[in-house]
């Protein structure tokens, strides 16, 4: 134990020593949660529309008023017809082209039905998906409000309607940061832990100093506990920094159990070091161990749930999932924190975390040799 | 007992592609200060890594302070101090913070064992809240050895302790490891410098892996097979001096020695006169010759010449 004490000393004595580290601690997790979940917002909004009008009537007029005041929607072109319209496409001014055909209103109320024509640039696949279904969604509503006015009210309930009105549970009002906070918080806990263990023993190989201390009578296990413990109270301040930062910001509260929300990270901190530290122990220049780190982060990350949903990934990527602790964390970061999931629900994960600690950790002290 | 017992070892590196230490057997008695001299890339840091049991040899058997190297590592990382030719002690930490450090796991305090580095410490106490990183390079190497000693070893290793040093730190350095063998300590040293070998009770010779000779300097020197001569004139240039000397059917062995060229030869009977009469011969005039005592440095040459 004493030993243990003196190179915690020493760790510490070395990490408050450097700016960079104490920075890196302390800003990450602010700036990267104020201007992440602002930024990387799964809404679109600016979709450019070009419009090809070609009947001028009431309805019309009232159709593109109604797209436009959405929000979501740019009017970049109101053109004669569809070429010159297909021409704002191709010079990227324009995403999406509605044409109106002529005699869209009276053959509308003459024949009770009438067709409109939407083209979309699919370059950007999100937006030409989202943006045609906004698109869809307000000329439904739009339709659903004729409807109205030209239904007699003697036949209205002869109409055949099926409603389906959703409530979103958890998040009533499909609020963008609630989803994104508690992830961007996962992966910033990630990062700082994971980084941060990997560049140390390296760092003291490149140095020259685990030289010195391979020939003093240190204890394997001690040495790598005296790098553990360091980085695993830095990833719990960086945690606690982030969960002030979502409340103060973005006012979310943890629903369920702060505690069991902190327990996980705790665990789920140790996996992450024994990761860094087994690539620490297998580079020799801390070069390398930066880039085994970033590979490892960015499958993480891209592959962690917080872009994409794990559940709509191909059978092979969601094998990978498997391996991956990020989406662990994100996954009882949300459950916990949105959903209020007690430690029933995030047992089973919390063991798997607590597996990939233990493997993750033997082999790093296992390939951490004192003698080559 | 003695503290040291080196018995054929060998080590190679790249699958045996590089051979770094070939066959290498020596003693060093207790109390000893004894030195491995030979330039670099000798295999010196490699022996010193595999009785530090840092390195495991390809085969052949070592023991250190009476504990075999590959089943006694343990005995051997407490009763034994290593300072590594690179500096190796954390710059971001105060001079007193890492020798607290290196005394705490071994166990002990500076307190404890401040006797041993007194004469060493207070050169460099004055400045013990700086950072080691910072420091100068004799400093940082008396601040390593401090860090060697601080848990009292049996025995000491040293690696190039002085390469890279200022001369006056050099010899204040020598006169400390002089102060530490009367105290008790078996010193292992190794050096590219042949003036420090002199300094040492017994030297091993290496070259290529190998070692050439063990003995005490003196006996090396004086062991010098042929009569010496230094030839050095003001008139003649250096390349011409040697070039005349390479000509000379009677040479034996030649090369520049600082200002000086060095030369043996094979009758044994050659006076300076003789020498000065084929210089002139050769247009080369003026030229003093001197017999000298062969240093350590004209024993290694013509031991790896002779080869």
């Amino acid at each position: 134990m004493r030993t243990i004490r003196f190179l915690l000393q020493k760790e510490f004595r070395q990490i408050f020593r450097n700016k960079s580290i104490l920075a890196m601690v302390m800003v990450m997790p602010i700036v990267q949660l104020l201007i992440l979940p602002l930024a990387a917002d799964y809404e679109i909004k600016n979709i450019n529309l070009a419009v090809v009008d070609e009947d001028r009537s009431p309805y019309s007029q009232k159709l593109i008023s109604k797209i436009t005041s959405s929000g979501y929607f740019r009017l970049t072109g109101f053109e004669n017809n569809y070429n010159e319209a297909f021409r704002l496409i191709e010079q990227e001014k324009a995403d999406i082209v509605l044409q109106i055909p002529p005699h869209f209103e009276s053959t509308l109320v003459r024949e009770n039905k009438s067709a409109l024509f939407v083209a979309v640039n699919a370059i950007n696949g999100t937006k030409a998906s989202l943006g045609g279904s906004y698109l869809s969604a307000i000329i439904r509503n739009f339709n659903g409000e004729i409807r109205v006015q030209l239904m007699q009210p003697g036949r209205f309930s002869r109409v055949e309607q099926v409603e389906t009105p959703t409530r979103f549970w958890f998040n009533p009002f499909l609020n963008y940061h609630m989803y994104m906070v508690p992830g961007i918080l996962a992966i910033l806990v990630t990062m700082i832990g994971g980084f941060l263990s990997a560049l140390n023993i390296v760092k003291e190989k490149e140095v020259g100093t685990i030289e010195q201390i391979n020939v003093t009578p240190i204890h394997k296990h001690h040495f790598i506990l005296g790098k553990l413990i360091p980085f695993w109270v830095l990833g719990n301040i960086v945690f606690i920094i982030g969960l002030g930062v979502s409340w103060l910001v973005y006012g979310i509260v943890p629903q369920g159990n702060i505690a069991l929300l902190f327990a996980f990270v705790a665990v789920y901190l140790l996996a992450v070091l024994g990761l860094g530290l087994l690539v620490s122990t297998l580079c020799e220049t801390q070069q390398q161990a930066m880039f085994i780190m970033f590979f490892f982060m960015m499958v993480f990350i891209l592959m962690g749930g917080l872009f994409t949903s794990v559940d709509s990934m191909p059978d092979w990527a969601r094998v990978i999932v498997r391996f991956n602790p990020v989406s662990y964390l994100i996954d009882v970061m949300r459950m916990v924190i949105l959903k209020g999931s007690n430690f029933g629900d995030v047992r089973q994960k919390m063991i798997i975390i607590a597996g990939f600690a233990i493997v993750l950790n033997t082999l790093a002290i296992l390939n951490y040799r004192k003698r080559a | 007992m003695q503290p040291i017992i080196v018995n054929s070892l060998n080590k190679t590196y790249g699958n045996g592609q590089v051979t770094a230490v070939k066959d290498v057997s020596f003693t060093v008695n207790e109390n000893e200060l004894f030195g491995l001299i030979g330039p670099d890339g000798a295999g010196k840091t490699s022996i010193f890594r595999i009785l530090t049991t840092l390195l495991l040899a390809d085969s052949g058997t070592a023991k250190v302070a009476g504990f075999d190297v590959v089943t006694g590592y343990r005995e051997i990382r407490q009763r034994v101090g290593y300072m590594p030719g690179r500096f190796s002690l954390y710059p971001d930490l105060t001079i007193e913070e890492n020798l607290a450090f290196f005394a705490t796991i071994f166990d002990t305090s500076i307190e404890e064992n401040y006797h041993l580095i007194r004469d060493i410490y207070i050169q460099i106490e004055p400045f013990k809240k700086r950072r080691a990183g910072k420091l100068s390079g004799g400093m940082k190497q008396k601040l390593a050895l401090c860090c060697a000693l601080i848990h009292k070893p049996e025995v000491l290793f040293l690696d190039e302790p002085t390469t890279g040093v200022d001369p006056v730190s050099r010899k204040e350095f020598w006169e400390m490891l002089g102060r530490l063998k009367s105290g008790g300590i078996t010193i292992l040293v190794s050096t590219p410098y042949m003036d420090e070998a002199s300094l040492c009770d017994r030297i091993a010779l290496m070259q290529s892996g190998s070692i050439m000779t063990i003995d005490t300097p003196e006996a090396l020197t004086g062991s010098y097979p042929d009569p010496l001569f230094a030839i050095s004139t003001e008139k003649a240039s250096m390349p011409s001096i040697l070039n005349a000397l390479a000509q000379f059917e009677k040479t034996k062995s030649h090369y520049a020695f600082g200002e000086f060229a060095h030369a043996s030869f094979t009758d044994k009977n050659l006076s300076a006169d003789d020498i000065i009469g084929y210089l002139d011969s050769r247009g080369i005039t003026n030229s003093r010759i001197n017999l000298i005592k062969p240093t350590i440095e004209d024993r290694f040459i013509q031991l790896a010449t002779q080869k």
